[in-house]
């Protein structure tokens, strides 16, 4: 069985228990581009693990000696195969195995193999991994809460393993750390469409317009919920236009007169679906436009892009292109 | 290899130093006990790829020994067809494209035995019509656009379940117009320009919503000229990328202001020692350098070869495998 203790970092030629191994150097092929300079630790590391890798011994010191490679270069893919090809002959306990996975999350929580590793071993343990999975993925996010590879192992956990009962509380707890984590409002659209547990996304719509609604008031120019609430509605626009709190909220923005570019893409983006905006949105999206050299064009849509060639200037080309594509005004 | 003949002289703020980045590459490879050599054993595969990609954008390919380089790439392949990150690594996808990338810069895609890498990779493509990056069965976006990106370069993409592997994508598109890794995952520029791309190569740009995509990936520019690569992160020079020929390939790069983004990728540039960080100021590597300079090429910076947005090769390497037989 592996011992749980951390490699002690001696080097392996002085170890008897490796004596009857000859190390492989590196093989950099018939005519090596340039041969690779290695750090001397590593370089032994590595010949040993090709001498192993090369007989295909699964043995113990086998998976001792992955374990010191993996910590020594997280980033070699060869390392965590074979490491699984031992895993399997020793029938090793995959529970320990989880263990020493989050002992090097924290610092490789970026590795692709280490996260495709750890997927693996919980297929294997089943539903029983489940809880300490989900703590765990937590632990990663609550250091980079925005860990692209947490959230995918994260989603698969939940749909391979369920445990979606705190998910949306979850999702509401990370963006009251930051309204601004576009991970947490995508994982939110995500529990909401597919939980087994709620009613789907046209019986969460009211409560999830209400809670985007009242995080866009907080930020108006914070891009994430903006989105959301486009998404709330996927192909109903019908319903988009119809809701009164979706142009009343682009309203009380824009009446702000500060940080209403999504409020008046969004308010653009409604009155092209058909809104017929009242007198009280034209004198706000008016009452923005500050030069006298240039009056504002009465037609509201072109109004509204011109505004924001202007002040989303970087994205004036864009503006223009909307301007041009809307429909010439009778 | 004498520096003399790169010919750098005193560079103003705001010019793409490129026989510095010439020099840089050439001697990266070479640096004694750097942390960069040590990690990019198992991947020196994808390493070789964006430094020799680089160089060729760069006009400098023929610094390199052909041969060499050549040789090492047919070792690394294996019985399975596939090819490894190095010698005496397993075979993966990420690194089977790279050599054919490689070996199709160097125009010397005929040494391959083309059923057997094609073989490899349409073992890979599951039920659902997604691709494995190998045989431990991890599934990615980015392994349908490798899939389908090298099968196309060597001209049998008919070899694989096209449809399937076109719905599979879709089935990873957001209601942002964006594409995540997985059904459900968020959009990503990253994951977005390996879906765009596989889309392009099979023909099927026309299931993505261009203005509504066009209008996130525009969104991706930041104050400073950067791209980001998802909302509310910070911008890194590879994203101008993944953004960037994922807007070309959708016909929408007029959206985002190219004068700002042009001078954050030179703003990255190390002009001491070569090579182009992920920000200002950050340490260099290779993977950001050729981001940087493909970047660049994109936006049609003067001295630089064109580079095909869906394919990451230069256009005369493209038309050559497509038109120059």
């Amino acid at each position: 069985m592996e011992s749980s203790e951390d490699d002690g970092g001696e080097p392996l030629s002085r170890l008897a228990e490796w004596r009857d191994v000859t190390p492989l150097p590196q093989d950099d092929g018939p005519n090596p581009v340039a041969p690779i300079a290695y750090k001397e630790e590593f370089r032994e590391t590595m010949d040993y693990f090709r001498a192993i890798y090369k007989a295909d011994e699964r043995s113990p010191r086998a998976l001792r000696l992955t374990r010191r490679a993996i910590h020594l270069n997280p980033g070699n893919y060869t390392v965590w195969h074979f490491r699984r090809l031992v895993l399997e002959a020793l029938n090793s306990d995959l529970d320990e195995e989880l263990d020493f996975i989050q002992r090097i999350a924290n610092s490789n929580s970026k590795n692709y193999q280490l996260w495709h590793h750890r997927r693996w071993v919980v297929e294997r343990l089943g539903t029983n991994a489940r809880v300490k999975e989900l703590h765990l993925i937590k632990s990663i996010l609550s250091l980079d809460a925005k860990n692209y590879h947490a959230w995918s192992h994260r989603q698969w956990v939940l749909q391979a393993l369920g445990g979606w009962e705190d998910e949306l509380d979850y999702c509401q707890q990370l963006l009251e750390e930051d309204i601004f984590n576009n991970s947490a409002w995508n994982q939110r659209y995500f529990v909401v469409t597919r939980s087994p547990l709620l009613g789907g996304l046209t019986a969460m719509r009211a409560s999830e317009v209400r809670y985007t609604v009242e995080a866009i008031l907080a930020n108006p120019n914070n891009e994430c919920p903006w989105r959301y609430l486009r998404g709330l509605y996927k192909d109903d626009i019908e319903s988009l236009v119809n809701n009164h709190e979706i142009s009343s909220v682009c309203l009380k923005v824009i009446n702000t007169k500060s940080d209403y570019i999504f409020a008046l893409k969004m308010l653009l983006d409604l009155v092209c679906y058909g809104l017929q905006p009242c007198q009280e949105f034209r004198d706000a999206v008016v009452a923005l436009w500050t030069s006298d050299s240039r009056p504002l064009d009465p037609d509201l849509a072109t109004a509204i892009c011109g505004i924001l060639e202007h002040v989303d200037s970087m994205r004036a080309s864009y503006w223009i292109w909307r301007k041009n594509k809307l429909p010439v005004a009778a | 290899m004498a520096d003399a003949s790169f010919g750098f002289s005193t560079l103003q703020m705001g010019e793409l130093a490129i026989g510095k980045h010439v020099h840089y590459i050439l001697s990266v490879e070479k640096k004694k006990d750097s942390f960069e050599s040590v990690v990019m054993d198992h991947l020196r595969m994808n390493g070789a790829y964006w430094g020799l990609t680089t160089l060729d954008l760069l006009g400098k390919l023929d610094s390199v020994n052909a041969d060499e380089v050549l040789s090492w790439i047919m070792a690394c392949q294996h019985e399975s067809g596939g090819f490894s990150g190095n010698i005496g690594h397993d075979p993966h996808i990420l690194y089977t494209l790279s050599a054919v990338q490689v070996l199709a810069l160097f125009n010397k895609l005929d040494v391959l035995d083309i059923d057997k890498v094609a073989t490899y990779i349409t073992g890979l493509q599951n039920e659902d019509g997604s691709f494995s990056g190998d045989m431990w069965g991890e599934v990615d976006t980015r392994f349908s656009y490798i899939a389908i990106c090298c099968l196309s370069i060597l001209r049998c993409l008919d070899k694989i379940n096209v449809e399937k592997a076109v719905s599979y994508i879709l089935s990873c598109k957001n209601l942002d117009g964006g594409f995540g890794c997985t059904p459900g995952g968020e959009s990503h520029a990253g994951q977005i320009f390996c879906c765009v791309g596989a889309l392009a190569i099979t023909g099927s740009l026309h299931h993505v919503d261009k203005d509504l995509l066009g209008w996130w990936l525009c969104e991706r520019q930041v104050k400073s000229g950067g791209l980001n690569g998802r909302p509310e992160k910070l911008p890194d020079v590879c994203y101008s990328w993944w953004v960037l020929s994922s807007l070309i390939m959708i016909d929408r790069v007029h959206w985002i202001d190219k004068e700002k983004l042009v001078k954050f990728i030179l703003d990255c540039q190390d002009l001491e020692n070569g090579g182009i960080s992920d920000r200002p100021d950050d340490a260099v590597d290779v993977f950001h350098t050729y981001f940087g300079v493909a970047g660049l090429s994109l936006l049609e910076y003067p001295g630089l070869k064109a580079v095909d947005p869906a394919y990451a090769l230069p256009v005369d390497v493209v038309n050559r495998i497509f038109f120059g037989r």
